[in-house]
Formats: C-alpha cells, sequence, structure tokens
C-alpha cells in the first residue's frame, strides 16, 4: 500500500464509508464543482465598479491616472516618471511596444525584466472594483517578473475591463481562455510588510509604487 | 519546558509584553473595521463553514479530483503519512535536480515537520523570504505567530540580528530595514534552484495551488526558481474558484485587518510553451501527519480551519503569553485544539487549559470553529483518562456530586457563602484559603456577600414592586 492509499483508506475509515472511492462519489463531486455556485455577495461589490476600483486603489496606496485613449499611454508614462523622478529604461510588455514612446521621450525596452530593472509596464486581463486589484494572466507575452522584480510597476488598465468581483473575474477567464494559465495573479497595491513591530512599510520584496493607468 | 513555567517567564519579559501590547489594537481594530464595511459577513461565513464540512466530508474523493487536474497540468502530486516521509520527497527532488539554494515563502506545515532542518542536513541552503521569517532564521527561533511570525521581536532586536549577519550600519529605521533586507534576499530569490511554498489553499476545480502575500515573496518564490515544490495539509482542498472567492473575502480581514491581501498567486501546473518565466518541475506534496485522525472525529471542525490567527489575536490568554508559551508549530486557541492532535494529548498537558473560555474565538472565527468546545473535549479527555493532577480530578469530582444534585447544592452553598463571607473579615477580602495556596498566592478575592444568589432571586421574586431597587 502506497502512503496515497493508506491516507485515503484512512479518511474513508474514519468518514464511516466502506471500500475505494466510488464512481459515484466522484462523479457527485464534479457535479457539484461544475455548478460553480457564488458565496454570498457583499453590497459593496454592487457599487458602480469603476468608481470603486479608483477609490479601492487610492486606499491600496496605488495611484491611479486617466487617459482619454491608448495612444496617450506614454505621455501619461512619461509624467509619472518626471513626476516621481524616476526614469527610463522601462521593461515592458511585446502588447505596448507598438506606442509611440519616442515622441515621450521614455526609452521602452521590451524584454524579460530582470532584478536591476527599475520600472516593470504592463497591461493586465482585468480590474476587480471591489478591491481595486489587477488581474495579470502568464502566457509567452505576458510574464509576471515585470509586476513584481521592478520597484515601480506601471499597469495600463480599460476601464470597459473592470469587472465588480473575484467571481465575475474568474468567470470572464473561463470565457476567453477556458482555462487557468500557469500563474493567476492578483496585484492589489505595492507590496508591503509589518513584519517589524507591527509598522507598515510600503515596498517589500515587490514594488514599492503600483502607478495604473486608466483608458476608455 | 511545560506551558505554565514558559507562560510566567513571558510574562516577566519585558520587551515581549511591550510587543504585544502593540498587536492587540492593530489586530482587533484592524480586524472590526474590516468587517464592519460587509453587510453580508455573518452569511459569508456561514456559506464558508459550510463549503469546508463539504469538502471534509468528502475529503477522499475531493483530494482525488485536485490530484487528477493538477497532474493534468504538469505537477506531481506526492502523498505523505508522516513528517518524516514529507521530509524525505523533498529531500529526494533537491537531491536529484542537484538542488544547491531554496527560497521559502511562509509555510507553517514546513514548520511542523521541521523541513528546513531535514534539508539542511544533506547540505541545502534554505532561505526564508518572508521578512519576519527571515528575521527569525537569523534569530535561530520558530515563529510565535502563525501569520505575523516575528510579532514578539523588538527593532532594537532585529537591528543586532541584521548588523551581524549584513555587516551593515546599524540602523532602526524600519523602512531602512525593511530596503536592506530586500537587498540581501534579491540575489537569493535569483539564485534559488528550488522555491518552496506552502498552500493557503488548493483547488479541486483546476488543481491550483495558491498562496496569499503583501511582500511578494511567494510569488518570486513560485516563478524565478526552475523547480517549484508546494508543502499543504490535506485539508487545504476546496471545490472552486468561487470558493476561493468566498474565503478571500474573510482571510485577509479577519488575518491582519486588510481588505485584500496585495498578492493572490494562483499556480496551476508546470511553465507552458513558449513561457519566459516559471518552473519546468512543480511538486505538490499532501501531508497528513495527524489530520486524518480529525477526519469524522468529534473535532472534525478543526479541518475547517484557514489560519487566520484572529483566534489568537482576540485571545486573552495569547494576548499575555505571546506564541512561544505554547511550546509547539501553532498556538492560540486553534493551537490548543490541534497541538494535542497532532503531538498528543499527554505531550500538550496544559494547553487546553491555556484559556479563559471567553468566547471570543469562536465568535471571531470567520469559518465558525467552535473552538471553546473544542478544548472542552480535550479537558475531558484528559479528565476521563487521568491525566490531570489528582487534586485537581479529586476538586472536579467533588464539584460533580454537589452540582448535579440541586438540594445539597442549594444548602451547601448557602453555607459556603456565609463561611466565606465571615472568613473575608472586615476588609472583605479573601487572602489565604486552606489547602488552595496555589490559587490564592498570586490574587486575592473579594468575599461572597453572605447570601447565594438563588436566595436573593427568591427574595426579589417574592417582593416584585421592590425589584428595580434591588
Amino acid at each position: 500500500m502506497s502512503a496515497r492509499d493508506n491516507i485515503l483508506a484512512r479518511i474513508r475509515k474514519n468518514s464511516g464509508r466502506e471500500g475505494l472511492t466510488t464512481g459515484l462519489e466522484l462523479s457527485q463531486v464534479r457535479t457539484h464543482i461544475a455548478r460553480q455556485e457564488r458565496g454570498p455577495q457583499p453590497s459593496i461589490a454592487r457599487d458602480n465598479p469603476v468608481a470603486r476600483f479608483i477609490q479601492e486603489s487610492d486606499r491600496l496606496k496605488s495611484t491611479v491616472a486617466e487617459v482619454n485613449s491608448l495612444a496617450d499611454v506614454p505621455q501619461a508614462a512619461a509624467a509619472y516618471l518626471k513626476q516621481n523622478s524616476l526614469e527610463s529604461p522601462v521593461v515592458g510588455w511585446p502588447s505596448l511596444a507598438e506606442l509611440d514612446w519616442i515622441a515621450s521621450g521614455v526609452t521602452y525596452e521590451n524584454r524579460l525584466a530582470c532584478g536591476e530593472d527599475m520600472v516593470g509596464i504592463t497591461d493586465c486581463f482585468c480590474g476587480i472594483g471591489e478591491t481595486g486589484t489587477l488581474l495579470l494572466l502568464s502566457s509567452p507575452t505576458t510574464p509576471k517578473l515585470h509586476a513584481l522584480l521592478p520597484e515601480t510597476h506601471l499597469c495600463v488598465l480599460s476601464k470597459a475591463r473592470i469587472v465588480h468581483t473575484m467571481e465575475d473575474a474568474f468567470q470572464l477567464v473561463r470565457i476567453e481562455r477556458g482555462e487557468l494559465p500557469r500563474a493567476t495573479f492578483f496585484v492589489s497595491g505595492p507590496s508591503r510588510t509589518a513584519d517589524i513591530e507591527q509598522t507598515i512599510v510600503i515596498g517589500a520584496h515587490g514594488p514599492y509604487r503600483v502607478h495604473i493607468i486608466l483608458t476608455p | 519546558m511545560h506551558f505554565k513555567a514558559t507562560s510566567s517567564m513571558k510574562l516577566n519579559d519585558a520587551v515581549l509584553q511591550a510587543a504585544m501590547k502593540k498587536t492587540k489594537g492593530k489586530f482587533v481594530d484592524g480586524r472590526a473595521a474590516a468587517v464592519a464595511e460587509i453587510d453580508v459577513w455573518q452569511e459569508i461565513r456561514t456559506h464558508a463553514a459550510a463549503l469546508r464540512d463539504r469538502v471534509i466530508n468528502n475529503l477522499d474523493a475531493y483530494l482525488i479530483e485536485f490530484e487528477q487536474k493538477a497532474t493534468l497540468r504538469g505537477a506531481v502530486v506526492h502523498w505523505a503519512e508522516t513528517a518524516e516521509e514529507a521530509n524525505a520527497i523533498i529531500v529526494g527532488i533537491a537531491q536529484r535536480n542537484a538542488v544547491k539554494i531554496v527560497t521559502k515563502s511562509k509555510s507553517m506545515v514546513s514548520e511542523e515537520i521541521s523541513l528546513n532542518d531535514a534539508l539542511e542536513a544533506v547540505g541545502v541552503e534554505v532561505v526564508e523570504t518572508d521578512l519576519g521569517e527571515y528575521i527569525l532564521q537569523l534569530a535561530k527561533e520558530p515563529p510565535s505567530h502563525i501569520v505575523a511570525p516575528a510579532v514578539h521581536k523588538s527593532k532594537e532586536q532585529v537591528a543586532d540580528l541584521f548588523e551581524a549577519a549584513h555587516h551593515r550600519p546599524r540602523t532602526l529605521d524600519i523602512p531602512s530595514m525593511t530596503r536592506e533586507a530586500r537587498e540581501v534576499l534579491r540575489s537569493k530569490f535569483l539564485g534559488a534552484d528550488m522555491g518552496i511554498s506552502g498552500a493557503n489553499f488548493v483547488i479541486a476545480e483546476t488543481g491550483t495551488t495558491l498562496t496569499v502575500t503583501n511582500e511578494g515573496n511567494a510569488d518570486l518564490v513560485t516563478t524565478v526558481p526552475r523547480i517549484h515544490c508546494v508543502v499543504t495539509g490535506i485539508e487545504k482542498v476546496i471545490p472552486t474558484l468561487e470558493d476561493f472567492a468566498t474565503l478571500i473575502r474573510l482571510l485577509p480581514r479577519s488575518a491582519t485587518g486588510q481588505n485584500a491581501a496585495n498578492y493572490l498567486t494562483l499556480t496551476t501546473g508546470v511553465k507552458q510553451p513558449g513561457d519566459l518565466d516559471g518552473p519546468d518541475q512543480m511538486h505538490i506534496v499532501l501531508i497528513d501527519a495527524g489530520r486524518t485522525k480529525l477526519v469524522g472525529s468529534d473535532m472534525k471542525e478543526m479541518l475547517r480551519c484557514i489560519r487566520c490567527g484572529a483566534c489568537m489575536n482576540h485571545c486573552p490568554v495569547y494576548q499575555n503569553v505571546g506564541g512561544h508559551a505554547y511550546g509547539w508549530v501553532y498556538p492560540g486557541p486553534m493551537g490548543s485544539v490541534l497541538t494535542p492532535t497532532y503531538v498528543g494529548i499527554e505531550n500538550a498537558g496544559d494547553l487546553p487549559n491555556a484559556a479563559t473560555f471567553c468566547g471570543e474565538c469562536q465568535v471571531v472565527c470567520p469559518v465558525k470553529i467552535p473552538l471553546p468546545d473544542l478544548m472542552r473535549k480535550w479537558r475531558e479527555r484528559q479528565f476521563d483518562q487521568a491525566l490531570r493532577p489528582f487534586s485537581e480530578r479529586f476538586s472536579i469530582s467533588v464539584w460533580n456530586a454537589f452540582a448535579t444534585r440541586p438540594a445539597l447544592y442549594a444548602a451547601s452553598t448557602k453555607i459556603a457563602a456565609r463561611v466565606a463571607s465571615w472568613w473575608g473579615g472586615k476588609k472583605k477580602r479573601i487572602t489565604w484559603l486552606p489547602g488552595l495556596d496555589g490559587w490564592t498566592d498570586g490574587r486575592d478575592m473579594p468575599a461572597p456577600a453572605g447570601k447565594t444568589f438563588r436566595e436573593l432571586y427568591a427574595r426579589r421574586l417574592s417582593q416584585p414592586t421592590r425589584s428595580d431597587r434591588s
């Protein structure tokens, strides 16, 4: 008997069930899972998702800037860098490489982020209004490290892609992607810790700053 | 050392007492404010308790389903009956892959099985990356809290540890200390061959394991190294992504008073073709180590636990003695129930008694675990197995003889109340009782008024018009 068999046998014995797990029991579990039943939804989840997203981002110490079109993103990024005395290059995903970075004066490097990079820029799969959260899905063109290693993470998000809740976000993943990618990454503000004397410090192992550029 | 001895030592530790005072406000008030924003908090708790029960009552089927889904995505699922088996599996993975450096994100299960010792014994360098765990690794101490492991340390103590380990100028500025740890650990994150994480939950629907953190360390640990190894208990499985959404409304609010934890990383299998980051190998070690003993037992509700720490944050005993006094990995009320299960009641003597039964732990528990009831069950077992001292068992037997005979009880308390009132003298304080020095040495009691509650109540009933004055 393997450890697996022993553990499963003990579970069954202590639950008062005979023999091995039956096909019927497994199919009942699958039927329950397939129902994807949602739990009680708090009324804050019914707020206007864009307004709530902006409000929650502020509480999380993310900053938000709105622009009129995707083409305005490089200028908005340049303004943010200047305001915070940050410098190029920004290392980003291929999806944003085609924007007119030259005119904005920002050097854009379309490659994987490394430990020394100071500014990373990504877009994201969707935003969640309830908690001001960004959802990033990993793929060959959307590696997660850009949002983790640099001290500053700029994230482009379309207001049309802000859903109410995490349940809505998962449903969108199921509809548009079919299944979860390797990394499903929810980001709620810059990294932080309170491990020394309960003092909250913004900036632990992830970014010190998260700046969200909202497009229509 | 036993709880009684360690706890009195902790009560006299000035640094610890200062640290514990701080936690109370932050954890207790923070949680209350975060919970108040959710109008259906109780409904969510009820739903969460039910979904955890659904899994616990069909644990074998949910584990099989999880294993199938995880395997389909390229993860290897291992099963370990004991701590030793789990360590052997993980050491084996490290050795087969010539692993030199392991980065770890916080995992209480790995503390439970002493994984770091097992890896270090075969020459693997293990680096804890959660700031609190890193501090404790330098101090060579176990965590004292399941969410805030170094809550008992002062910044001066941390500065001493950093100065000795980093050879940099000493600072007491907490943001600078945090940056120093970030800089020192960055090269470890990028140079590690294997990342080890725990799992807050594993999801049967998708074969996913997931971590909840604020620092971003677990997210690097699960992304950068070529091997990712997850160590977790068999009870962590939940059915669906929707269930995760429900539980994550409860977990950070209960733990730290946050509406949302900074990072939720759901990892599903290995690097996909073309991916630039992510591990080539993913191993998931599902550990029993005592958990199946709870399945189907009269304490099975304990398996619902989502390790938020709210029970200890709100426990008047924990608030005063800290986590180390409890002697093992899990402190506070949840530890007082789990430790006797995992290490044996005969090795955890005082723990079920380290409670005032104020009931706050059950009130704040996000998955409604009846913690006082479960601790009471351990007390009953200790009594039945004659594991408590003779004097205690004798006293309880005497109490039992009176308390189950109402007439005898009424008559004897009538006498006792009068004797105790007389014994208290003019000061109306009882400072010494024959044979009970252990109790009266440390405390005085106000003397009773001379009449029992029943007598006063009977009088009040017979004089209804004066009831508002009595």
